[in-house]
């Protein structure tokens, strides 16, 4: 019987061999390791039994018991090695998806857009900043006072036509408007705070201007305002300089023309370089007029100031080169997904 | 204003070069060109033409044929589309050969099977003005004996020119004259400024006995001269003065009216003439209007007067002119008369400013009175002028000149510092520099001892020039603004934007990752927009909308939102998230002048549902570690009434969230649902926000907990999930609604709520004993609190 016994053995062993080389998954894999290596498996089985054995059998009989064992549990690790590399190889080959296949349902994520006025707007906003600036706010609809004599601009001064200005229904006549332009804000901030002063004022501004390709009655501008006791007209050259530098390129150069507005003195009006040669005019500055200083109680012996501003809209429109400004208030997702 | 080359030349004879580089000079001395034209080059071939026939083209009835002399003593047959020629009429006449400005090639050629063998020319072919209406027709503008067969431009006295448009600022009253930008120019490129001075014999009865003038109101009128003219030349103006004015955009109309424009472009002064024999008395009284006074002005229009006006009277003081602005119908020059007075006035320009304003009559000469004519000897040079012009066209003159003086600016000397001018400029110019500018454009400058300062005198010309200021630009234009070093102050302070300004950028970021379009429609809306989204009709209204449709100023962000939902669905887009932060306007608060302006945020969902909102809400709320957002159930303006409610914010109301009423969105144009939220993004921002501390996380597993209440409908979910909170205490960590059902098992007038509560300690692992109390805790007191009953 102990000659039974040992064949047994390695008879199972050679089986076990067999039905491993051949099974097709892992579940036939743990069945040959249950039936032969488990705890209630025929190879523990014959193991507690060997204690029937004589003593001289015994050892022998054990030996061999143990071969028969380390070969199915070979055999049974190198079974498993291959089933999980192939399920994992067929796993991948059935899990396939082609990424182009862009349903609705599988491309649920849809990040919105920016306004390009505004991607314009933070873009200056981060260039002044940048240079040392603080960004300033005001009201839209202004009096008088801050949106023209503060600035120099009496009832009977020659420019106040200029601005095509859109009255509001309250107080006197002409009393209160939509502001023609950010200069209020300068006012506001020189009545508030003391110099130094270095600001900015993006904002909306409005004038009595058909809507056509170029034109909307609500546009926005960008002010600057520097004042502090030795700011001179090279400070404000120098500063246009390097914030059409930093908003256009290095190789764009700026140039002041003198010009005129009653709220500076000297004025200009600055134009930057095109590639071909030519200028482009981009918007108006000039030293703060001695009596805007005044107006907002600060003494124009003590203290000197720049002040500059121009068109956000229009820096939006060169950079995208959009042809029709209307876009800017259709909010057609078509265009505002553009940008 | 606009100035030709060979007209500037008469001032400065220096002036020459490159048109291109003086355009360049101008612009700089800040005479911005905002166009130059090479004028009077007519293209060699267009001569002087006479009409000798006129004849139907046999098979064209847009075309005639016209037998035209051009002197070679042979007729050309010339085919032309104009009919406005008669017989003997002097037209211009492009022979074959001739290249027009446009590029075209004038050849012989068949038009129907006749022959063409040139081309009569319209003003707009030669490039000679705008009009392409007909033939130029030009018989009297040309000399009685001129020849047919002349070449064009000797015929009419042209020279080839330039011609600048020049934009010149308020600020700049002598620059509206030839003269004065010739006087710039002269300074700008360093050659001499001669203007002429003109003088003609007088004869006759001197003026001081024919006509009286007084100033009656010396604030109005700083200066009054005149002259009197007899027999004032009629009819036309010669060719040379109708070219010049016509280019400079003055249509001539005839020879005083010309003389007088003609001597405006050319010195800045304007002036006005009267009748003399209409003049009552031959008095002439200046002074302001009563109230109510009226006067037929020169366009025949009827004018009621206030009493700041400026008028000219007559000996009954009655009105017949308004000072600077527009004479009267009663004095105008017609054909019968024989005595002209000639006023050439300085009016206080607030004065002048106003009343045109007031009037709504904008001129020429308003203009030049706004800005600040000049008050000083150029009065006299230009009356002199104007006299030699008349004289020349068959006038005489009166001999003396009336002199009326009122209030006229004081200019005396002024102080400049050198170290201020420079100090302002960033420039390190001398004394001598300073005065050499100033001295080239006319400005007095004498060096004070010390050299630290120069006493300059300001021209008369420059009414706009009073103070050290005003120097510093004029030392600034001569200098040259890209002569000045560029260099950047050292602000001594951090840049940055404020929290709001960051937070607001944060509420974009936020909303743009969530899918949201951002939207910038206009501000204004129509009349009746408001009350068409359900909301109080009583935005604030413009005086003078560019659009009826913009004429009130939104209090809502609604309608614009509305507007740009329809808008999209309109052109196929179908449904959008948007959202806008803008301004609205509120009406003022008592005792205030301006509205209550506010800037707001809107997101609009269209095909979505209130929750969609809620969700963004949700999402801000996080993001701005709002306090305590809660929603309020209610009925508002414009929102669907069961499906809103108001947005409270640590115990103030923010906003609201919901949906729009959908009778708000038939109104507008909207089809489907749009899910709607809107805040005081002021108010929000500016308002409490929560700490964010730091709370360990926990290192040991959680329990969950799933408990399905039945809750009236009356009770919110937000009481049952406070209720829950209140009830599990510090080992609650998270609690979720996961599912809201309805139907059989679940009474009516009740739902189902399903939460899934997560227990968990910091400091140990929850033991089933734990759990199972505070589960059986939160059931009881969910129930008392609510009502609500486990579902089993």
């Amino acid at each position: 019987m102990t000659e039974g016994y040992e064949q047994a053995y390695e008879k199972a062993a050679a089986d076990a061999e067999d039905r491993l080389a051949s099974a097709a998954d892992i579940d036939a894999v743990a069945d040959v390791e249950r039936e032969l290596l488990g705890r209630r498996s025929r190879f523990t089985e014959a193991k507690r039994r060997l204690g029937d054995l004589d003593p001289g059998e015994r050892a022998a009989a054990g030996q061999r018991l143990n071969a028969a064992r380390e070969r199915v549990e070979a055999a049974v690790a190198a079974a498993r090695a291959r089933l999980t590399a192939s399920g994992r190889a067929d796993r991948y080959a059935a899990e396939q998806l082609d990424l182009t296949e862009r349903l609705p349902q599988t491309a649920p994520l849809r990040r919105g857009h920016f306004h390009p006025v505004t991607q314009a707007r933070d873009r200056l906003e981060d260039v002044f900043v940048g240079m040392g600036y603080t960004v300033a706010e005001g009201p839209e609809v202004e009096s008088a006072w801050y949106n023209f004599e503060a600035l120099n601009i009496p009832d009977w001064h020659p420019a106040r036509g200029s601005f095509d200005t859109i009255f509001v229904n309250l107080g006197e006549p002409e009393e209160v408007m939509l502001r023609s332009h950010t200069s209020p804000v300068q006012i506001r901030i020189m009545e508030n705070r003391k110099p130094p002063i270095y600001v900015v004022a993006p904002g909306r501004t409005f004038r009595a201007d058909t809507a056509d390709a170029t034109h909307l009655p609500a546009f926005n501008q960008i002010e600057g305002l520097a004042v502090d006791r030795n700011i001179t007209m090279g400070d404000l050259a120098g500063t246009i300089d390097e914030f059409v530098r930093a908003l256009f390129g290095r190789e764009v150069k700026s140039r002041l023309r003198p010009s005129y507005f009653p709220f500076t003195e000297p004025s200009a009006e600055f134009d930057i370089s095109r590639p071909d040669g030519s200028w482009l005019e981009l918007g108006g500055c000039g030293m703060v007029h001695p009596n805007v200083l005044s107006n907002c109680g600060i003494d124009p012996e003590e203290w000197q100031g720049f002040a500059f501003g121009f068109g956000i809209d229009r820096l939006a429109v060169m950079r995208h080169e959009i042809d029709d400004i209307r876009e800017f208030v259709n909010n057609d997702v078509r265009f505002l997904s553009q940008f | 204003m606009k100035v030709l080359l060979s007209w500037l030349r008469e001032f400065a004879p220096g002036i020459d070069g490159d048109p291109g580089a003086l355009s360049d000079v101008l612009s700089a001395l800040g005479l911005t060109v905002e166009e130059m034209t090479v004028t009077g080059a007519m293209p060699g071939g267009v001569v002087l033409g006479r009409v000798l026939d006129l004849r139907p083209h046999p098979d064209a009835d847009r075309i005639q044929l016209v037998d035209v002399d051009d002197g070679s003593g042979s007729t050309l047959q010339v085919c032309c589309g104009a009919f406005n020629m008669a017989v003997g009429d002097l037209v211009p006449l492009a022979r074959v050969g001739t290249v027009m400005p446009s590029g075209l090639e004038i050849a012989r050629r068949k038009l129907r099977g006749q022959t063409s063998e040139g081309m009569c020319c319209s003003e707009i072919e030669l490039d000679m003005g705008a009009d392409a209406e007909g033939i130029m027709i030009l018989n009297d503008r040309v000399a009685a004996d001129a020849e047919p067969g002349t070449p064009l431009a000797e015929a009419l006295g042209l020279e080839p020119d330039v011609l600048w448009d020049l934009e010149v600022g308020a600020n700049r009253p002598d620059a509206l004259s030839v003269m004065g930008v010739a006087r710039d120019l002269a300074a700008g490129l360093g050659v001499a400024f001669e203007p002429p001075d003109w003088s003609t014999p007088a004869s006759g009865l001197d003026i001081s006995a024919a006509v009286d003038v007084e100033i009656v109101d010396p604030t109005l009128c700083g200066r009054f001269v005149g002259r009197v003219l007899r027999h004032a030349p009629a009819g036309s103006s010669p060719p040379w003065m109708a070219n010049r004015l016509t280019a400079l955009g003055q249509r001539p109309i005839n020879s005083i009216v010309d003389i007088s424009n003609y001597v405006m472009l050319e010195l800045g002064q304007p002036s006005h003439t009267f009748d003399l024999g209409r003049v009552s008395g031959a008095q002439i009284r200046v002074r302001r209007a009563g109230d109510g006074e009226t006067i037929v002005t020169l366009d025949g229009q009827r004018r009621i007067l206030g009493s700041g006006d400026g008028v000219i009277a007559d000996g009954d003081d009655d009105v017949i002119g308004i000072a600077g602005v527009m004479g009267g119908a009663s004095t105008e020059i017609d054909a019968e008369t024989t005595d002209v007075l000639v006023e050439m006035a300085w009016w206080d320009p607030p004065s002048i400013s106003r009343t045109a304003k007031r009037l709504n009559l904008s001129s020429e000469a308003s203009t030049r009175f706004r800005r600040g004519a000049d008050w000083g000897y150029n009065v006299e040079r230009c009356m002199n002028r104007f006299v030699q012009l008349a004289v020349e066209q068959g006038a005489e003159v009166a001999p003396g000149m009336i002199d009326e003086r009122g209030n006229l600016p004081d200019r005396r000397p002024l102080r400049v510092h050198t170290s201020r001018v420079n100090s302002l400029l960033g420039t390190s110019l001398s004394a001598e520099a300073m005065a050499g500018h100033l001295g080239s454009i006319g400005f007095g400058a004498d060096m004070s001892d010390d050299r630290a300062g120069i006493d300059v005198t300001i021209p008369t010309w420059r009414w706009d020039t009073e103070t050290e200021t005003d120097i510093a630009e004029e030392v600034a234009r001569l200098h040259g603004y890209e002569n000045i070093e560029r260099t950047v102050p050292t602000a001594n302070e951090a840049g940055g934007l404020s929290a709001y300004q960051k937070d607001r950028r944060l509420v974009r970021e936020v909303l743009v990752g969530a899918g949201c379009c951002e939207t910038q429609p206009m501000p204004f809306v129509a009349p009746g927009a408001l009350a068409a989204v359900g909301l109080a009709e009583d935005g604030i209204t413009l005086s003078n909308p560019v659009d009826d449709s913009e004429s009130v100023l939104r209090t809502s962000l609604l309608p614009g939102q509305l507007g740009a939902v329809a808008y999209n669905q309109r052109h196929f887009n179908g449904d959008v998230r948007l959202f806008e932060i803008g301004h609205v306007y509120l009406p003022a608060p008592e005792g205030q002048l301006l509205p209550d302006e506010r800037e707001f945020l809107a997101v609009a969902l269209s095909g979505e549902e209130a929750p969609a909102a809620v969700a963004v809400l949700d999402l801000l709320a996080e993001a701005l570690a709002l306090p305590a957002v809660e929603m309020r159930a209610a009925v508002l303006p414009g929102m669907h009434p069961t499906r809103s409610a108001e947005v409270v914010v640590a115990g103030r109301v923010r906003g609201a969230v919901g949906e729009v009423d959908p009778e708000v969105l038939e109104a507008c144009g909207v089809s489907g649902r749009v899910a709607w939220l809107q805040l005081d993004l002021q108010q929000v921002l500016e308002g409490p926000r929560t700490r964010r501390r730091y709370r360990p996380v926990s290192k040991y597993p959680p329990s969950d907990v799933d408990l399905a209440f039945v809750v009236p409908d009356g009770v919110a979910a937000v009481q049952v999930e406070r209720a829950l909170r209140a009830s599990a205490g510090s080992l609650l960590a998270r609690v979720e609604l996961f599912d809201s059902y309805r139907g059989s098992g679940v009474p009516e007038g009740s739902r189902s709520l399903t939460y899934r509560l997560r227990f968990q300690a910091p400091d140990r692992t929850l033991t089933d004993a734990e759990v199972a109390e505070v589960r059986q805790r939160c059931i009881d007191e969910t129930s008392r609190r609510t009502g609500a009953t486990l579902r089993s």
